[in-house]
Order: structure tokens, then sequence, then C-alpha cells
């Protein structure tokens, strides 16, 4: 191990709370965000214990509403967007392109505190009394009939909103400015492409939510505003202004986690990502065009017919840079030297999982059958494989490939890999059943459902436990690692990127010399050098 | 690490730092440009629904103080811009004197804005609080006074950030004028100049509507 | 019918519920055969090609283009498939309904309001004659709420401030479940009811069986004098007001030089806003009864003022 690296650079809690250290910061939102994780995981083991039975019987509805508000909120504002951008990226970007910091280490640090604070607000909106808007904050029931805590939980997310704008600007600045000498575009790590997108829609969409946030608080607060029906306002402008950054948001979700599959793909294949160029500007794309589909939630709420065919056009064209990238992603592996380490694992499983959530998400694109699914659980289900199956798995691929670098040391190989397997299994007994329960017609948001529905029901509760379980796992035997695992080297997975140059973990300043690349990336020899892990 | 280098440590020269600052500063721009964009969306839809009201409510607004101010935001980005090309060590009391010019037009901006809220106050033209307006045109009314007035309370708290950022970089200038400050400068300016595209953008939404024709 | 054969699948019994379900079944299909392929694909070469195995890994693909092209090509085309297919049945479930038989629904937090056009109303339920085209007039009184029947495949908002009109046809007799799909809070998932659709006779029987305190047209006419609206809009007034007579269904000359068609949206704007459509040649002296009506005295008055004879009848 390195003897003089950033972990023991100062041990104060000074050191920490006032660090400038992109890695420290990393490690800060990691924290934070496992505490979020389990707060919104808590809200949705609730509600899968609730939705066992047709009745009502763990809690009353007005604590249903509240509850899965809090999960949405929860998980995708202070877990899902800030997930593998602000600790996988804050930590691996200077170091995947040769820099010694990110452009602006203090912005980085203001930023957490930022989410930090607006995450405390809403905790307290959440505390005093809680929200059940859901976290779309649908107006007029957001602004004129709820009582709950709207605008004290709508202020918590608008603070975390300038979080992401920070984030994303430092990405964008850092990427276009900080490369290592002879680091082209087409020499970075198709991770760094996939962040790159992710800021540039950090950067364009999120203060378009700040200000349909400020709307909705200026309408509680004044009891009258620009969406209100009574005066002529249009409640579906909310909802055009909610999901221009709604939908980007999405892809906010999701392109950090297929930058990672790039990386734990050809790592584990020991080969180049096939068709480096399609991949990066898939990302891209998909960001660009991720602007432009915001209308198809919105297809059965009175938008003009006109407007519902280019959305609906518009959302089949978004999915073709993603079918791309699984293509890709398939083709890495012909002809590679294929090794099932748990990342891997992480990897095939994200493939599998975001393939069927992508698949069903042209079922909801599909006009026709969105009238009948939209506002049901095929929807819940299709986001869950996305934002679940999808980011969240691809996140814990990226933590443990990227664990040894992190925190230099090795993890129980055995249990990663059981932990793997199941997290499969668990999430889709959870998720699949809802499939069939959309299908078949039960809205989502419902606290109580017709009996002929609980059957389904029942399997999705029964696989939430598994899973439960199983995103429980890591929490242990990573933990347990930081303290007894095996000291990691340098280089675990003989890998050629940047970030595998400098010793794990990386001293203060990332490198003790300035890298020079003069290689395109993924240069993998066909062996697989890693000795076996057994902590 | 060598001590007490001019840069911080992810930078390879003072010039990089400052190009990289810069670049900062028109990514913030941008995302600035897309949160007045989504109001401004708004105000358009509306607009197009109601454009009886919305001119109506055009004309009770003051376009005399508009004007002024219109006028006072010019005058101070062009003494913004003069700042910049006079920053130098020999020139650093012009600078100054030039940046301080701007800090008075910026506050007589917003006491001036603030006498129009008091007037439009009087005027019962406060959404929610006290509102009286022909009644056939209230509604139009009510959603071009609530835009309004979100619009310009924004404008006005990037206005007064605006106005502790010349401060802060008068105060710097008038102390030691180093190549830093210069970038630091530059990208004050930048801000600046955008919070007055802004207000012209505003103005021309806010005060034209009824009075074109 | 191949619907019957699969296991879970309840057929959608309105007249585009078969398209729906095709439009579903294909869209399984097409996801089967890529998944399938894709997974024979990892399976294969996460076999073929894992680390232990000793095999000729030699003349890999590099050129990929014609790779990258030919799966965008063939994605983009599949995909066009779909947006055509979905499109014209969307389409289809949208279009403007018929005239012929109307309901009138008002969702409020948290039940649905079913007045039909001869008095007779109920809650959270919905009687109508099997195969018989309903146009469902829906408002809102507070929030979005979203009126959604599965066995139909068919769903829409219902925004506050505006009416909204769809179509349903039921082919099968029997009793279907009515859902609020939009969150409207707290008794949102008590916000159901049900779809009963009878033959002809009993519907008959049942609509002569219900009480109507009396037809909506009537009740909209007592309120119609009741508000004042009589005294200017009345015959031998002294204020000149349109005639409402024959309105229904007629392009009104407005003010501004356009026409607009006397739809019951015009019907009630116009009560609500009426000077934001003026009607050409006549002063905006109406006062607004926004906040004066319910949204169940509008839809009387509404129905009132067509009931005065109509363009279309």
């Amino acid at each position: 191990m390195n003897e003089d690296n950033y972990l023991n650079a100062g041990f104060s809690l000074r050191s920490w709370f006032f660090t400038t250290d992109h890695k420290r910061i990393a490690i800060l939102y990691f924290a934070s965000l496992i505490f979020f994780f389990f707060v919104g995981g808590a809200a949705a083991t609730a509600i899968r214990i609730e939705l066992a039975t047709p009745q009502a019987d763990l809690v009353s509805s007005d604590m249903y509403n509240r509850l899965f508000t809090m999960h949405g909120i929860i998980m995708v504002w202070f877990f899902l967007i800030p997930s593998i951008p602000n600790t996988l990226g804050n930590f691996m970007v200077p170091l995947m392109i040769g820099a010694r910091d990110l452009a602006f280490p203090r912005l980085n640090l203001l930023s957490w505190y930022l989410f930090m604070l607006g995450g405390g607000v809403t905790l307290f909106a959440i505390l005093a009394g809680g929200v059940d808007t859901g976290w779309t904050f649908y107006t007029p029931f957001s602004t004129l009939y709820s009582n709950s805590y709207v605008t004290v939980a709508v202020t918590g997310v608008f603070v975390s909103g300038f979080s992401s704008i920070l984030t994303g600007l430092n990405f964008i600045v850092t990427i276009h400015r900080l490369r290592a000498p002879g680091l082209t575009w087409y020499r970075l790590p198709l991770f760094i492409w996939s962040l790159y997108a992710t800021s540039v829609i950090l950067v364009l969409a999120t203060p378009v939510l700040a200000m349909t946030l400020v709307l909705i608080a200026v309408e509680r607060l004044l009891g009258v505003g620009i969406f209100d029906p009574r005066i002529g306002g249009d409640p579906l402008l909310f909802q055009h202004l909610f999901w221009f950054y709604s939908h980007p948001a999405v892809y906010i979700m999701i392109l950090p986690g297929m930058g990672v599959i790039n990386e734990l793909v050809s790592c584990f294949s020991r080969k180049a990502v096939f068709g480096y160029k399609f991949v990066a500007w898939a990302s891209l794309a998909i960001a660009a065009i991720g602007f432009l589909v915001w209308g198809h939630h919105m297809f059965v709420a009175g938008q003009s017919l006109l407007a519902s065919l280019v959305f609906s056009f518009m959302s089949f064209i978004v999915a073709v840079p993603s079918a791309i990238k699984v293509f890709n992603w398939t083709a890495t592996l012909h002809k590679g030297s294929i090794h099932f380490d748990a990342p891997m694992l992480y990897a095939l499983a994200f493939i599998g999982l975001f393939t069927i959530g992508g698949l069903t998400g042209l079922f909801l694109a599909c006009l026709a059958f969105d009238v009948h699914a939209t506002d049901t659980y095929f929807v819940v289900a299709h986001f869950h494989y996305i934002m679940v199956g999808g980011m969240v798995t691809a996140y814990f691929g990226g933590l443990h490939y990227w664990w040894p670098k992190i925190t230099g040391r090795l993890y129980s190989e055995y249990w990663a890999r059981t932990a793997a397997v199941l997290i499969f299994f668990g999430f889709n007994l959870t998720f699949f059943p809802q499939f069939v329960l959309g299908a078949e017609g039960m809205p989502r948001r419902y606290h109580v459902y017709p009996p002929e529905f609980q059957v389904w029901n029942v399997l999705s509760s029964g696989g939430a436990v598994i899973l439960a379980v199983a995103y429980l796992m890591p929490m242990f035997y990573l933990g347990y690692s930081l303290f007894f695992g095996r000291r990691a080297p340098a280089n675990p997975w003989n890998a050629p990127g940047l970030e595998w140059q400098t010793p794990s973990p990386p001293p203060e300043y990332n490198f003790d010399t300035q890298p020079v690349v003069t290689r395109p990336p993924y240069q993998y020899s066909p062996d697989f050098e890693a000795e076996p892990q057994n902590a | 690490m060598p001590e007490a280098k001019a840069f911080a440590s992810q930078f390879v020269s003072s010039q990089h730092r400052d190009e990289t600052a810069e670049l900062g500063m028109w990514v913030f721009i941008a995302t600035e440009v897309l949160l007045f964009g989504g109001l401004i969306l708004g105000y358009f839809v509306y607009r197009h629904a109601y454009p009886a009201a919305f001119a109506a409510a055009s004309r009770h607004t003051d376009i005399v103080i508009g004007a002024a101010n219109t006028a006072i935001l010019l005058t101070s980005s062009f003494l913004v811009a003069c700042a910049v090309d006079a920053f130098s060590a020999e020139t650093r009391k012009i600078c100054v004197a030039l940046l301080s010019g701007a800090i008075v037009l910026g506050l007589t901006f917003v006491v001036l804005k603030s006498i129009e809220y008091s007037d439009e106050y009087r005027e019962h033209l406060i959404p929610g609080i006290d509102f009286n307006f022909d009644a056939a045109l209230t509604n139009g009314a009510q959603l071009f006074f609530v835009f309004y007035f979100v619009a310009t309370a924004l404008h006005a708290l990037h206005m007064l950030v605006g106005v502790a950022l010349l401060a802060v970089l008068a105060t710097l200038t008038y102390r030691l004028p180093s190549s830093r400050h210069r970038a630091a400068l530059h990208s004050g300016a930048l801000y600046w100049h955008f919070v007055d595209v802004v207000w012209i953008f505003l103005f021309a939404l806010i005060y034209l509507p009824g009075r074109s024709s | 019918m191949w619907r019957d054969w699969v296991p879970f699948w309840h057929p959608g019994v309105s007249p585009h519920g078969e398209e729906v379900d095709l439009l579903f079944a294909g869209l399984l299909l097409a996801s089967a055969l890529v998944l399938g392929l894709l997974f024979f694909l990892l399976a294969l070469f996460c076999v073929r090609y894992r680390a232990s195995n000793t095999i000729d890994r030699g003349h890999r693909v590099r050129k990929s283009w014609h790779w990258e092209v030919g799966w965008t090509a063939a994605s983009f085309v599949g995909f066009l498939g779909l947006f055509v297919w979905g499109a014209g049945i969307y389409f289809q479930i949208y279009q403007t309904p018929s005239d012929e038989l109307s309901v009138f629904v008002v969702a409020r937090q948290w039940m649905w309001k079913v007045q039909h056009n001869g008095g007779q109303s109920e809650i959270n339920a919905l009687h109508i004659p099997v195969d018989r085209p309903i146009r469902v007039v829906m408002a809102s009184q507070d929030v979005i709420h979203s009126f959604f029947i599965p066995a139909l495949r068919l769903k829409h908002d219902v925004v506050p401030g505006r009416y909204q009109d769809i179509e349903i046809t039921a082919h099968v007799p029997g009793h279907y479940h009515l859902f609020c799909a939009e969150y409207c809070g707290t008794e949102h998932s008590g916000m159901t009811g049900e779809i009963v659709v009878m033959e002809a006779a009993d519907y008959a029987a049942w609509l002569a069986q219900q009480m109507p305190s009396s037809p909506l047209a009537q009740e909209g006419g007592a309120l119609f004098r009741e508000l004042g609206c009589s005294g200017c809009h009345g015959h031998g007034s002294k204020v000149r007001a349109p005639p409402l007579e024959g309105l229904y269904g007629r392009p009104v000359p407005l003010a501004d030089g356009s026409f607009v068609t006397a739809d019951e949206k015009y019907i009630r704007d116009s009560i609500l806003l009426p000077r934001s459509q003026i009607v050409a040649s006549y002063e905006p002296v109406m006062p607004s009864f926004e906040g004066k009506v319910s949204e169940d005295q509008l839809l009387r008055l509404v129905v009132y003022i067509k009931s005065l004879g109509g363009h279309s009848s």
C-alpha cells in the first residue's frame, strides 16, 4: 500500500469537511448517498409490505402517499442523480484524464454542502409531517390542495439542484481544459464521454426545474399563480416545464451507468470497446435528443394529438443510440477473453436489465399502448428496470471495480459474486410481476387495490425482501474489507487506464509526475494478470 | 509539492487557470439562460392565450422607470467594459472609479425597481395579496403580474449578486492588480453583461406589449 | 380468438381494444426476439470466449462501421414501424366523438359523479348500453384526475378548467373497473368505480327504474332563471345579449373577426370568462360566473343551452 496517500494526508475533521481534494469530496458524497439510499429504501420496504395485501393494513392512505412521495424524492434527487457522477465521477474524472484535481475544487466542496443543505431541508419536510404530492409535484394538487410540507420540500430540491449544476459545470470545464498531454477526445475513456454528456444535461436542464419549483412555491405562498386553473392558468404548462427537466434527468440517471459498463465490459473481456466512436457519440446523441422527448409523459393529459405524434416519434429516435450501445457491448465480448469477476457480473446484469427496461420503454413510446399503460405499474416496472436494474447495478459494478483504487483494499470476491447474483434475481422477482400488474391495469400510487391483483403484488413484495438483503450485503463485505481486506496493488485488474497508473489509494495530488498519453484507450493485454482474491 | 505557487496544482500555468475560469463562467451563463428561458416560455404561452389582458396589464407598468432602468443598466455595462479595458497597474484608480460608477448605477436600478414595486402595491396590482383590475381582464392580468414579479424579483436578485461581485472586484483591483484579478474581472464583467442582456429581454416583454400600437 | 389462449390476458372489449391487444402482442413478440437474440449472443460469447477456454481469438473484427450502420438502421426501421402502428390506433382511440348519446362526468376528490341526459345520476358507476358509442364529457372540480377503464384500453386525464370528451364503446356486457389513474390526493386509490355494460333493453329498463329528479336540461333551465341569465338572454329583455336559441353547433362570429364553433367548451368558457371571446356586434357587458357556479351546475346550464335547439339536430 502506498504510504503517502490521500486517506492519510490528514485525520482531523477539518481535513475532511474543508477538503478541496476531489477524492475526499467523493468519499463525503459516498457516505451521504449511502444514508439517503437507506432512507429511500426504507420507504420502499414499507410500501412493498403494505401492498402485500389488497386492503390497507400497515399505514393510512395519507401515510402511504407520504411514503411513496418520500421514496421518489429521496431516490431521484438525493440518490440516483448524484450517485455515479458525484461519487465515482468525482473520484475518477481527474484520475482518468491525468489531472491533479477538478478545475474548481472549492466549487466542488460547495456542491457537497449545497447537497447536504438541500437534503437536510428535504428531510426536515419529511420529518415535520411529510409531503404527499408524489415526486412529480403535479399542479394544482401540489399548489392549491395539498396540506403538506410542499414548499419546504420544494426548497430542498431547489437547493440540491444547484449542487447538480455546480458538479456539471465542474466536469464540463475539467474535461475541456485539464486533460493530460496527448489525451485527445478520442483517447478519452468512454466513462468520461458519458459523464460529459451527463454534465451537459445537468447544466441545461436543472435550471428549468429550479424555475418551475420557484413558481410552485410562489403559487403556494400567494394562493394564486401561473398554473392556477381558476384564473385561466394551465396545469399542463407545469407538466411541460417539469418534464422538460425530468425526462432529461432520466438520462442523467442512466448515462453515467452506461459509461461505467464500457469500462467493465472492456476490462473483463480484455478487449477495446467495439465501435468506440459510435458509443461515444451515442452518449451525446442521447443527451441532445433527450431534450426533445418530454411530451411522452403527457400522451393522455390532453396535449394536442400532433404534439403526441412528434414526441412519440422522438422517443423512438432516442432509443436508437441506446440500442447502439447494447449491440456494441455485446460485440465487445466477441473474441474477448472473458473473466467473470464481480464487476463483470454486475455489467452483464446491467446489459440484461437495461435492455428489458429499454424495450418496455418502446412499449410506452408507442402511443396506443401508452394510453392503456401510462400511470399503471407498467410504467413503474419500466423505470425501475432502467434506474435500479440499470443505474444502481452499474453503480455497484463501478464501485466494485474501483474499490481497490479508492480504498486500497481488496474485497471478498466470493461474497461480491453472491451479492451480484442475488441482486439480479431479487430485482427481477420484484419488478417483473409489476409489468403484468400494469398490463392488467393496476394504477400506480394505489394504496388499496382490487383483490385480483394480489398474487402479483405478493410476488413483488417477496422479491423486494431478497433485493433488500442483497443490497445490504455489500455494506458488510465492503465494510469488512476496509479494515481486514488485503492491500490492493496499484493495478489489480491489469488495466491500461490512467487511474491505474498511480498507486492505490492515490496520493493527494493523484500523480507524482504528469502522465503523458500516447495510445488510444482500452489497450488491454489478452492476459488477465490479477491474482484470485480471497480476503 | 512546491510551496506558494501562483496557481493551483491542477493547472499548468496562470494563463491556463484564467482561461479555465472564463470557460466556467460561460457554462454558468448557459445554465442561467435556461433558468430565465423556462420562465419566458411560460410568459409566451399565456401571452398567446390572453393577448388583450397582457396588453392591458402591460399598460399598467411604469414605462418611465422601466426605460430609465434600461438606460442605467446599459450605461453600467459600458462602464464595466471600460474598466476591463483600463485594467493595469498604472490605471487601477480609473478602473476602480469605473467599477464604482457601475456599482452606483446598479444600486440605483434596484432602488428604482423597489419604487416601482411600491407604486404597483398602491395600484392594487399584486396577485394573491391585493389585486384589483378591470374585471373582464383580471385573469390574464393576474397571470401577467405573477410573471412580472417573479421575473423582475429574480433579476433584481441577480443584480444584487452582481453588485456584490463588482464590489469585491473593485476592492481587489484597488489593492493589488494582478493577472489573476484581470481574469476575475473578465469573468465578473461577463456576468454583469449577462444580467444586463436579461433585462433587455424583460423590458421588451414587460413594458412594450400594450404600447406598440 | 388468440387472446383467449394466453394466460392472464383479459381481452380488451372496446372497438380498438383488439388492436391495442394485437399491438401489445406484437411488441412482446418483437421484444422477445430481440432479447432472445441478445441473451443468446451474450451466453454464447460468455461460454465460448471465457478466459479459461483456449480458442482461436485471431482475426478480430476491426473495421466496425458496417456493423454499426447495420444495427443502427435495423433498430431505426423497426422503431419506425412500431411508431406508425401505435400512432394509427392512437388516432382511432381519440377520434372526435359522435354526439349521439352523451353522459357527463364530474370528477372531484375522491369520486366520479355521472349525470345522464335524462337526469339520472350515479356515483362511482357508469351504466352504458352495449355496442353503442357513448360520448363522455368530463370536467374536474378540483385537481387533475384520470378516467381509466382498463378493459376498454382507454384512459384520459381530466384537467380542471376545461372539458374533455372521449368516446367509449363496449362490445361485451359485464362489469368493468373504473380507476382514477392520476394521483389526486389522500383517497386516490378509493376513487374507483365500475362500468356496467348492459344489453339495450336492460339499459332502458335501468334508466326507467332510476328515479330522475328531472331531466338535466330542465334543471338547467331553472338555474338559467335563478342565476339571472334570462334577464339578458331571455326574450323581451332590455339588455342586448346574443340569443341562445339554435346556438349549439353553429359557428359564432367574434369581435376580432374570427369564428368559433359553439360547442360545450365554448359555452362553458363563455359563462366563466365571458369577455375572452366576444360575439361580434355585442357589447361585453356579461359578468363572469367564475366561482359562482359549480361544475355540476355548469353542465346543467350547458345542457339547457344545448336543448334550445342546435345546428346538429
